[in-house]
């Protein structure tokens, strides 16, 4: 009796281990991504090393000569290791963390050469995967980088790959020159409209509600229904403020919202993806 | 006080104001968390769907090619068949995100399909004509790609299930759970990635 009830106790206590220790795994599971993505340094982040200067300057032009003309943004990522994680759970998340291709039109594309995993992939964002559909980018995997990269020539390949993506993506000119109109001409957009509404809102809330309360909160009385607060003289008996508005209130509108492209530095547009494109190993 | 002595029309627009205000400050407290929460968990369940429905809209074709060149094997070509129609005849009810059994069913028709593909693909493997077809292959990287997009709308449910569940449970949305939204329940969730299902057990 006494040893089975011994035995009950173990047992209770193992499975008390064993789901702690599933919680804490589960846990780390959740939270770990053991993939650091990398900065987005420019259009062709080589970490994996597989591309000298000239040549990742040569790919560079290429793809901001595109960006330019049709707003698509490609990328090229070499990494020298995925580090365990699975090839299209890093790529996915690398072009959501960078943001690939413009907001609204999610055009962008990542190829990712993992070198020491000898895998690639062409992610291809929501935007464009009708016409760089997943049929074409296995193409391209197969018929144009995984042969250049069997014979170890890793920069032949990404730069034809590189062409070849280019080549798909300006495939439908009418389609092409009309997402490049779209975003290259975009101005920040600010809504005046909405600007002006919120300057007069705010002017007349202020005055209405916001002077009145907080003069009889923290102003001075200086006369039945007359305080002084801030440097101004408001009557609460008439109007909402008399006073000299010596206040230094201004409408802090609206920042024009983070376009940022082209210049010095590159970044993403905004894009998302949500898993399109097609992988390949050599 | 006649500060409020204005035109109509002026006190109309502070009646908006204040309604302005007062949707501002219901807001800021967590009134709008939980639905706000639920549409893009919905939203993301919509995408799930989506590219489950592209999957079996895929599977026709697959077969079709397949049957071309793999007669002989016909039993993983009907349980791919059969496996889509199971899952596709199942009427989605309207409250299976909030409903166990319906979301269970659900799963174990999806991985069915899953299943049953993969094997479908293997055998394929056994047949070099078939591995350089065009047709075959287009079909091959479609599904692969497919694949994988359910894989990333699986990732973005849990995830926004996640936040939904969270804002029920937790201050201050948690109030409003339970003084107004009373007919929100936990959403149910992946509790498995699909893909992980089929490690094998390691036995010493």
């Amino acid at each position: 009796m006494r040893g089975m009830l011994k035995a009950n106790a173990r047992k209770t206590w193992m499975n008390f281990v064993r789901v702690l220790v599933a919680i804490i795994g589960l846990s780390f599971a959740a939270q770990s991504f053991a993939f650091e993505i990398p900065a987005l340094t420019g259009r062709v982040v080589d970490a994996g090393d597989l591309l000298d200067p000239a040549q990742e300057a040569a790919l560079v032009a290429q793809l901001e000569t595109f960006e330019k003309k049709s707003s698509d943004q490609v990328v090229v990522l070499t990494i020298p290791s995925l580090e365990g994680e699975v090839l299209e759970d890093v790529a996915n998340k690398t072009f959501r963390t960078w943001a690939l291709g413009q907001d609204q039109e999610d055009n962008g594309v990542l190829l990712l050469v993992a070198r020491d995993d000898r895998k690639l992939r062409i992610e291809v964002g929501y935007g464009l995967e009708g016409s760089l559909t997943d049929a074409l980018s296995s193409l391209i995997v197969r018929e144009t980088i995984v042969p250049r990269f069997r014979e170890g020539d890793f920069a032949t390949g990404i730069a034809n790959g590189v062409t070849d993506i280019l080549t798909v993506l300006s495939g439908d000119g009418a389609e092409l020159a009309a997402r490049a109109k779209r975003n290259l001409n975009a101005e920040p957009e600010v809504d005046w409209v909405f600007v002006a509404f919120a300057a007069v809102f705010g002017t007349i809330f202020f005055t209405a509600f916001f002077v009145p309360i907080m003069v009889r909160l923290f102003g001075k009385k200086i006369g039945p229904g007359r305080y002084r607060w801030l440097g101004m003289t408001v009557d609460t008996t008439n109007q909402g403020s008399g006073g000299s508005s010596g206040g230094g209130w201004s409408s802090g509108s609206s920042g024009g919202g983070g376009w940022s492209s082209g210049g010095g530095g590159f970044s993403g547009g905004g894009g998302s993806s949500g898993g399109g494109g097609s992988s390949g190993g050599w | 006080m006649t500060a409020f002595a204005l035109p109509r029309s002026l006190r109309a627009f502070f009646t908006v104001a204040v309604l302005f205000l007062v949707s501002a400050l219901v807001s800021g407290c967590g009134f709008n968390t939980i639905p706000t929460a639920e549409e893009s968990a919905k939203a993301a369940w919509s995408e799930v769907l989506n590219q489950y429905q592209r999957r079996a809209d895929l599977i026709p074709n697959l077969v079709e090619t397949v049957k071309g060149f793999a007669t002989q094997e016909k039993d993983v070509l009907v349980e791919v068949v059969e496996a889509r129609a199971k899952a596709t005849q199942v009427q989605v009810p309207a409250d299976i995100l909030s409903n166990p059994e319906a979301f269970k069913t659900f799963q174990e028709n999806q991985s069915a399909i899953t299943g049953s593909l993969g094997r479908l693909l293997a055998v394929s493997e056994a047949y070099p004509d078939l591995k350089s077809n065009q047709n075959f292959l287009a079909l091959q990287s479609q599904l692969e790609g497919t694949e994988n997009r359910i894989a990333v709308a699986r990732r973005d449910y849990i995830e926004a299930v996640r936040v939904y569940n969270t804002s029920l449970k937790t201050l201050p949305s948690a109030i409003w759970a339970y003084l107004w939204w009373t007919g929100n329940k936990a959403f149910e969730t992946f509790t498995v990635a699909e893909d992980k299902m089929a490690v094998p057990a390691v036995k010493f």
